[in-house]
Order: structure tokens, then sequence, then C-alpha cells
């Protein structure tokens, strides 16, 4: 009914908005301040309510919802504490420009900065961790406020929008219409890149004789991954992803060379240390990928295509930029390219790969497989195998997220989903109910550890709830194990504090919520048990794998460290010096 | 290096804290920062006075320009432009003689006495912040009860209008 007018409280004006957006789902937990609101869902029938454990998770899972779909991401939490246990949510969505709704109930406006019972300056906790936030003081801007919040959340770059509304305004009444479009003086996002830079850009890709391509997760976030994958090949050079842009290439392609960065294969890390040129799209020169910044790229001219001009230039100063639309400039620089009267110097890269050939024959990922005890590549290698590299796959946050972005090899944007810039431990479980939810069909599997599972786990009640049919693969090594590598390499092997002691029996644990629990010990017993779990379509299975607890995550790229200075292999800690 | 950045934002409760919050969220220094509606009242103009290398200013301008409230963004240091500072100082006034003196000093740097008690004068003055520094600078620090500086407000010459 957008454009009619008719008179509604603020809760019913919010629940026609956010249908208005096509919202399906909304992640929430109740409270006073939000009460009105909840009356107004009660009755309500198109937008389905997931009513979390804990406000945290909320936001993961519409997190989760977006990463997986493309669309925001809504969350409905009460104010005070609620406001504040959304806030890890909501800096974990932003550190990965997220796009994403959050309503926080506020107290009445009339109690607004009188230290009332539940309050917060919401929009004063939450600004440095949201692309922007509103607070609604009158219920007559509600709507266009609304509005304006997706507009913000979904272009440009997009990221978290909070919307703050204090309970009185949800009761009052105003005359509803949803604007269709909005116009705002202060925003307005740049999609179309610079065609004399693009024309640059094409003269630099043709003249490389060491091209290199790295692209990140803006490449997902701008849909570009099919565009990015034809300039690819038409240009025959090598690429490498981010973390956060795992799947945007095919991982099985023969241009492909793996991941970078502190945990990045040889090859991509050479390739980016000894090549002349450089394509970064949608990517942030983050401080894991660069490593040491001086000794970053230190013969490449590079180009950097992204949608926000303050990435350009931040950390690394780079030759070509070009603002704009991933998705619209790849294009824009694929016809750059065919029209150009030169070609690609077919010669200087044939040799160009034959060094790359040679670095990847050091089969870097390599590791134990005659070992007695589970080693957690393993188990991502046959979690790949069983669901046919098709899944949809979240994690947490440790040596667990590195193995899962390092051996499951994504094929396809939008399937791995973590949490890359901010590292938030407990978001794995969560986001996978986001992914659930939107993609019923699909098989989504969360890879965890022991210690980021515990910090979501109530949330396996959640799952009962909805009938969501996770698969959890917990790497179990009874050790934070990525802090556990850290103080064996750079704190003399002191363990301090990094032991998981007290684990609660995870099957137990599993089948006390109603789900189905397993416990595997055995190499032998690992493909079985992930086929069993696999076979329970309807069910949410938590695989506890008792893994090596020794193995360290290779290679490395140690802090202070270029990309050529990776550490290879194990320091030669063997399982019994640890326990 | 020191730069004066003006800007145009939104109107709107919270855009001053938007700004500052930034410049203190990534660690840039920040000198003055003055603020009032213009002309049009949903509009609020800021100066900002930094410091920094290229590089960082660069960045100062682009993270302005991303705040979403904030409307237009220039560097005014990058071309010729007007700065003025306004100051109000309250000042002890002994004897006949020091009345003498500040009424002197005041004619010398446009100044006005605005307030004029048994003990104390209050004097306005504004100009560049050169300026106002020296001409606090000739009075005898035990003679000034107050200084009130307006931090500095910029305007381009001529053609450059933000
Ligand atoms: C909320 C939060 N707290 C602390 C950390 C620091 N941290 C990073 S990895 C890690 C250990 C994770 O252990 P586990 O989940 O068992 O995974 P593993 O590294 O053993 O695979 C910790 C504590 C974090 N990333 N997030």
């Amino acid at each position: 009914m957008v454009g009619e007018t008719e008179m509604l409280t603020g809760a019913d004006i919010l629940i026609r908005c956010l249908e208005a957006e096509d919202v399906e789902f909304i992640f929430g937990y109740p409270g006073g301040a939000v009460l009105h609101i909840y009356d107004a869902l009660f009755s309500h029938k198109n937008i389905r309510h997931i009513l979390v454990r804990h406000e945290q998770a909320a936001v993961h899972a519409a997190d989760g919802l977006a990463r997986s779909t493309g669309k925001p991401g809504v969350v409905l939490v009460t104010s005070g504490p609620g406001a504040t246990n959304a806030v890890t949510g909501i800096a974990t969505a932003y550190m990965d420009s997220i796009p994403m709704v959050i309503i926080t109930g506020q107290v009445p406006t009339a109690l607004i900065g009188n230290d009332a019972f539940q309050e917060v300056d919401a929009v004063g906790i939450t600004r440095p961790c949201v692309k922007h936030n509103f607070l609604v003081k009158d219920v007559t801007k509600l709507a266009e406020t609304l509005k304006k919040a997706f507009f913000v959340a979904t272009s440009g770059r997009p990221g978290p929008v909070v919307v703050d509304i204090p309970k009185d305004i949800t009761a009052q009444t105003a005359a509803f219409s949803y604007p269709e479009q909005i116009s705002m003086r202060s925003y307005k996002p740049n999609n179309v890149g610079h065609t004399g830079q693009i024309k640059r850009a094409a003269e630099l890709l043709i003249n490389a004789k060491r091209p290199m391509i790295y692209s990140g997760g803006g490449v997902v976030l701008g849909d570009a991954s099919d565009d990015l994958t034809a300039l690819t090949r038409e240009l025959g050079f090598p690429i490498t992803n981010t973390l956060m842009g795992l799947g945007a290439y095919p991982a099985s392609d023969k241009q492909y060379v793996g991941m970078l960065g502190m945990h990045g294969t040889y090859e991509a890390n050479m390739a980016m240390h000894e090549c002349d040129t450089l394509l970064a799209i949608g990517a942030r020169f983050d401080d894991r990928v660069t490593g040491e910044v001086k000794k970053f790229c230190p013969h490449a001219k590079i180009i950097h295509i992204d949608i926000d001009p303050a990435s350009i230039s931040k950390t690394i100063k780079v030759d070509v930029p070009i603002v704009g639309n991933v998705n619209r400039v790849i294009n824009d620089l694929r016809n750059a390219i065919k029209v150009n009267k030169n070609q690609v110097d077919a010669k200087a890269l044939e040799k160009w790969w034959q060094q790359i050939n040679n670095w990847q024959e050091k089969n870097c990922l390599q590791y134990d497989r005659e070992s007695e005890l589970i080693k957690p590549q393993y188990v991502v290698e046959k979690l790949h195998e069983i669901t046919k590299g098709d899944a949809f796959v979240t994690s947490d946050v440790g040596q667990h997220q590195m193995w899962a972005a390092q051996f499951y090899g994504f094929n396809k944007p939008r399937r791995w989903i973590n949490s890359g810039g901010l590292g938030t431990m407990g978001f794995g479980l969560p986001a996978a109910m986001g992914v659930s939810l939107a993609h019923p069909e699909d098989t989504v599997a969360c890879i965890t550890g022991e210690a980021s599972i515990q910090m979501c786990i109530q949330e396996l009640s959640t799952c009962m709830q909805y009938g969501l049919p996770i698969k959890i693969i917990n790497l179990n090594n009874r050790y934070m194990g990525m802090v556990r590598q850290w103080q064996e390499f750079f704190y003399d092997k002191r363990y301090s504090h990094s032991y998981v002691d007290a684990l609660p029996d995870f099957v137990k644990l599993a089948e006390s919520y109603g789900h189905v629990g397993m416990r595997i010990e055995n190499p032998d017993d690992v493909k079985g048990a992930l086929e069993e779990a696999f076979a329970m379509k309807d069910r949410l299975v938590f695989l506890d794998f008792m893994t090596d607890q020794s193995e360290n995550v290779f290679p490395m790229v140690a802090a202070g460290k270029g990309h050529h200075e990776m550490l290879l292999s194990s320091m030669g800690t063997t399982d019994r010096e640890l326990a | 290096m020191r730069h004066i950045i003006a800007l145009l934002i939104e109107n709107e409760a919270g855009a001053l804290s938007r700004v500052s919050g930034l410049f203190s969220a990534r660690a840039y220094n920040i000198e003055s920062l003055t603020v009032a509606p213009t002309e049009d009242p949903s509009l609020s103009r800021m100066t900002l006075i930094t410091r920094g290398s290229d590089n960082i200013v660069e960045q100062i301008l682009k993270q302005l320009n991303k705040l979403v409230d904030v409307v237009k963004v220039m560097d005014l240091s990058e071309g010729i432009h007007i700065e003025r500072e306004l100051l109000l100082l309250k000042i002890r006034v002994t004897n006949a003689n020091a009345c003498h003196d500040i009424k002197r000093l005041c004619d010398i740097f446009r100044g006005h006495i605005i307030d004029v008690n048994k003990d104390s004068y209050v004097v306005e003055m504004t100009g560049s912040s050169d300026k106002v520094d020296a001409f606090i600078s000739t009075l005898d620090p035990h003679l000034i009860l107050e200084t009130v500086r307006s931090g500095v407000s910029g305007i381009g010459r001529g053609q450059r209008i933000l």
C-alpha cells in the first residue's frame, strides 16, 4: 500500500515499513521498550520473528542471512541491555560492511537523559560501529527514517544502521505512507568509475609482465563474482582472494592460487611479493593481508577498484585509484582492455606462470596424513567431499577458521560466512541460523572450536525451536588453538590461560537441547560420521571431533614480516609437550 | 602541516559528535572546531583546524566526506582564504595608567573595550589566530583574568564557495 495514507501507531508503521522492504525475517528479543512493537507483531503474518536466546545472536543471525542472500538483515531488540548486547554483533557487521537495520527500543522521549530504567544512549554507544544511526523523535518521521535506514544500509559501501525508537513513539499515531524513493543531499554514493583511470588501468594490465589480481569481500558484496571471473579468464592472470573474498573466484580453477595474507598460500604470497602489476578489487589492504606495509608488493604498480574512496590509499599508496561499483567498473575495464590496440604479453605471462608453478610445488598446505590423531585439515577436506563443496559454511574465530578457509575450497560467492574484520568468537552458530532460515533447502555447516562455540552455545535452543538442521563441526583441540599457537611461537611456549578446561560433554549437551550429538576420536571414523550426520537432513547434529592438540596453521606471515618471509612448517612441538 | 577544513553538515542532534567522534576514534589531531547554523537553518557550518601529513589529511577529508550527515567538505588551506577568530579577554585594571595602556593596545590591534567595571575591562577583538596570539602576548599575564577564544572560522575568497 505504498503511497496511500492511513492512521497507524508507530509500532504498526514500523511493521508496514518492513513489509514494504520485503523483509521476511526479523531476529529479536522482547523487553519493556519494544512491547508495543511486539504486540503489533503478534497478529502479524507476513514477517517471521525469530526469537533468539541472546541479542548478540540476533544480530549475527541477521548478519548470516544478509551475507548469504545479499538482502539486509533486520534485528529488533529492547533498550538498555538489549542494545548493549547487540553491540558486538553490530560491530562485527560494520567491520565486514554487511547491510543491516537494527531497531533498538528506547525509553519514552520524556525520560531520555534521566537515567531511566533500562536507558542507555544507544545512538552514542553505537556511533563508532555503524554506518549511520537515527533517533526517532517524531512519529510522523518514522517511515521516512526507516526508508533512509534501508537506503543507507544497502547502498554504496553497505553497513549496519541503527534506528533507536522511544517507546512513546511506537504508541503515537500518524498518517502512514512509505516513500518509494528517497534522496539525501548529504549521501550520494558514486557508482561509476572514472573513464580516464579505467583506460590507464587497462594500459598497465596489458603491459604487465608479472601481473596479479587480488580480490576481496567487496566483490562478494557487490555481486561481481561473475564479472571478476570473466575478467580474470580473459586476462589469463593469477588471482588470489582474501579471507572475505573466498568463493568470489572459483577455488577449483587453475588460475586461482589460494588465499593470501597471514595464513595464505606460499604461491599467493610470493606472487604478491614478486608481481609488477597488482589489480586490487573490492579489497582494503587490511593488515592481516599486507603483512609489514613497508615490504608490501615492492615491485608493483597498483590499481585499486573500490566503492569507498576512504579505502583507497589508506594504508598502501596506489597508482591508479578507481572509485565505483566493482561490478560496473570491472565491466568497463573489460571493455577498455578489448578496445586497446595491444594485447596481453603472452610470453611474459607464460614465464610468470612457470615461476608460480614452481612455488606451488612447495605444496605449502601439506599436513601429516599418516597421523593417528584426527588432523583438523582432514576433517575439513572430508567435509568438502561429503557436501560436494556446495555447503554454506560459517565459522568462528581461531585456527579452525583458517583451516576452513584453506581447505574447504569455495567455488561460489556468499557460501563462506565468517567474521573477518572484527574476528568475533561466537559468530558461527547464530550466523548459521540466519543462513539456514534463508536457505532451508541447502546444507549449512558451522566449523567451530570448543572455545568459540561456547560463546553463543545457548542458540542450540533457538535451533531446536525453529528446526534448523545445522551441522556443527567442532574441531575440539582443548585449546584456544590460535592463542596457543602464538604462545608457542612468540611467548616461549608459555601457555598462559589458553587451555580450555572443564569442557562440557558436547554430545550430552546437544542431546539435552533435543539435538543429535556425536563424538569422533579416530581418523578412520571421520568420513563415516560426517556421512551419517549429513544424511540426517532435518536434524541438527553436533559433531565433536577430538583433534590433534599440537596442530598449527601454516603457512604464516608473522608480525613485521613481508609476504616472502613466511613460516612454512611446524616448529616441532609434539602433542605430549602440550598436555 | 596545519590545515583548515570547512564543512557543511545536516543540523541534527548528534551531528557534532559524529565529527568529533571520528577525530578521537581515528586518533586525528584537532586544534579547534567551530560550528553554527547557516542561512539555511537545516545546515550547520563547521570550521576545523587540524595538523597532519598529507596522507593523514587526505584520509581526514575522505572520512569526513564518508559521514552520512556531511554534505560538503573543503580544505580551505589548499587555496586563498580568510581566517578569523574572536577573542574576549577580561583584564584586571589596577590604576589609571593600566587603563590607558589597554586603550592604546586596543587601538593598535583594533580591539574594543565592551565592558567596564571598577576592577576589570572586557576586550573584544577579532583577527587571525596569529594576531590574537600577538595581542595576548603584549599583555602582562598577571593581569589576564579570563581568556575566551572562539576557535577559527574560515571562508574561501572570491569564487571558492562551499
Ligand atoms: C570474542 C573474542 N574474544 C577473544 C578472541 C581472541 N581469540 C582469537 S582466536 C581465540 C581462540 C579460539 O579458540 P577455539 O574456538 O577453540 O578455536 P581454535 O583456535 O582452537 O581452532 C581467541 C581467544 C576473539 N577472537 N573473540
